[in-house]
């Protein structure tokens, strides 16, 4: 025990702590006045809200599309299913960089659905759209991977119950089956969301990079960085960190509220 | 898996089913499918030749070379910190044990740009340690070092949250039977843990191993970018791409989708060897109490 808690500890203060300490003392050093400087400039607003904006709206349409995903997964029996559920995890396994510019090339003004939606008029590639459409690839298996263990844990004989009480299939899915699977999609949600805000690789040959439009948060780090303006960096990464902490905090609180509620349901 | 087909439990109309079914693999199909075939379509685009002479150049293997050398650092390092934190996290209560449990998760939760970033705040020119190393000329930033801290850094989770639940769903008895039948730390680690972890800790690596090589973010904060130095294949790829050199960038990013999809075959392969082996397990179990009774 002894040996194994010390090389562990030693590790972590070598790998994490120590360079976390580092992060504090920078943005504690720009002190007070580096936050409401930052508070005050527009672009930096702008792309921490864009982060945070983008990761919870892919976030939301993740947590219905991968519900449908899970449901036909656990659910229904088709050829290739097992393929399917193997790709699943394809946005994990793959290199963020190899899937941003995969996603720029397919919805780039000239690529095969970016030259399908052109002539209409709409343009994805180096938009908002697009950043939307790099977290939903990259957040897609959080989501389904968390939903999908709990889908299978469902009793069949909770639904018969519902059905030979009358209640059609859409009653049984909304007033059993949904609430039963919240916390899951609620904890997918928030680990897909989590990933979104600090997303780089996938998302910046997608996104344009125009200040005030569609530069992220990352990417306004990077350029501090670049600049050796460390404490302008550490002051957008600590805004980062707490958006992150906040959304951990509230799926949390989110969890508890539901379970108190189940179990006044069920008293 | 699911029962659900064999039981006649309630179920969807033909109708939904269907529509459900294909609306799915629709999106799935746009989603996961068409940037696999865009990377390989791009890739092959400019012909075979341009494919082999993009992958073949200098900057190009040294950048795959540094890829391989990084991950060979970084993988082994943090395979054995995920045994000893499983191991001391799993088996033992301390206090302190959520704090060291948060801390380890704490990589998936911080942005890429963030976590590279820190090293800088660290070793940079202006770091806390940087003028210290500049005197005597230690590179660390800019360089290998920093590539592997970074590295490091975002994959050291891997390893140890999928050996924690296994661990402790295994609990203690195996390890202390063989203490007290004389065997020491090390032997009964080797002889009794490590062959029932085997398979947690093969899917961990691969894991572990699949984000060390395809890191982006993190590692492009602290490499400096510096061509046949310090790049390594996912940064190569992205100055390729910038150059507008799209046909050699998609060329070095279908190296590192074929891992990614190699990654994806070998978590299957692996993940049903670890149930195979779980449920030899049980039978073994099983058989172990009969002999008891």
């Amino acid at each position: 025990m002894g040996l194994t808690l010390g090389v562990t500890v030693t590790y972590l203060s070598l790998i994490v702590l120590l360079p976390l300490a580092a992060l504090s003392h920078r943005a504690w050093g720009a002190g007070w006045g580096a936050f409401v400087d930052a508070a005050q400039s527009p672009r930096i607003v702008s792309a921490l809200g864009l982060s945070f904006g983008a990761a919870l709206v892919a976030a939301a349409f993740n947590a219905v599309a991968g519900l449908a995903v899970a449901w036909v997964l656990v659910r229904y029996s088709f050829p290739g299913k097992r393929l399917v559920d193997a790709l699943i995890d394809l946005p994990f396994a793959m290199p963020t960089a190899v899937s941003g510019i995969a996603l720029t090339a397919i919805y780039a003004p000239n690529g095969w659905v970016g030259g399908l939606l052109e002539p209409l008029g709409i343009q994805i590639a180096y938009t908002r759209w697009g950043i939307l459409i790099a977290l939903i690839f990259i957040g897609l298996p959080f989501v389904v991977r968390t939903i999908q263990p709990a889908l299978e844990e469902i009793e069949a004989e909770v639904e018969e119950a519902a059905a030979s009480l009358g209640a059609s299939r859409w009653a049984t899915f909304r007033r059993v089956l949904l609430p039963a699977l919240f916390p899951a999609i609620l904890t997918g949600f928030g680990l897909a969301m989590a990933r979104g805000i600090g997303e780089y690789g996938s998302v910046i040959f997608i996104a344009g990079n125009k200040p005030n439009e569609t530069e992220i948060a990352p990417l306004l780090i990077m350029m501090r960085l670049e600049e050796f303006n460390y404490a302008g960096a550490a002051v957008i990464a600590v805004a980062m960190l707490v958006m992150s902490f906040g959304l951990l905090l509230a799926v949390n609180l989110g969890q508890w509220w539901w379970g108190r509620r189940m179990k006044g349901v069920r008293a | 898996m699911s029962n659900f087909a064999s039981r006649t439990a309630p179920r969807e109309s033909a109708l939904v089913r269907w529509s459900l079914t294909a609306g799915v693999l629709v999106f799935l199909g746009l989603f996961l499918v068409l940037p696999l075939a865009a990377v390989i379509a791009e890739a092959l685009g400019a012909g075979l030749r341009v494919y082999w002479e993009s992958i073949t150049e200098p900057d190009a293997l040294s950048a795959l070379r540094l890829t391989f050398l990084v991950a060979a650092i970084a993988v082994p390092l943090n395979m054995v910190f995920g045994v000893c934190a499983a191991w001391a996290i799993a088996k033992f209560r301390f206090r302190g044990r959520g704090l060291l449990l948060t801390l380890i998760d704490l990589p998936l939760a911080v942005s890429p740009v963030v976590s590279g970033m820190v090293y800088v705040l660290l070793f940079g020119l202006h770091g806390w340690f940087g003028p210290w190393l500049r005197e005597r000329d230690i590179e660390i930033i800019f360089a290998l070092p920093g590539i592997v801290l970074a590295t490091i850094f975002v994959t050291f989770p891997y390893v140890a949250r999928e050996l924690i639940p296994l661990m402790e769903a295994q609990g203690n008895e195996q390890e202390e039977a063989a203490l007290v039948l004389g065997a020491s730390g090390l032997q009964t680690f080797v002889r009794v843990t490590l062959p029932n972890i085997k398979w947690g800790l093969l899917y961990g690596v691969i894991l572990c191993n699949a984000r060390a090589m395809g890191e982006f973010g993190a590692v492009s904060v602290v490499s400096g970018h510096i061509r046949g130095k310090t790049n390594t294949l996912p940064l190569h790829v992205e100055i390729l791409y910038n150059e507008y050199n799209t046909a050699a960038a998609f060329a070095c990013a279908s190296l590192l989708a074929m891992l990614g999809l190699v990654t994806l075959v070998a978590k299957q392969v692996v993940g049903r060897l670890a149930r195979g082996a779980q449920d030899d397990g049980v039978g073994s179990e099983l058989l172990a109490g009969g002999g008891a009774r």
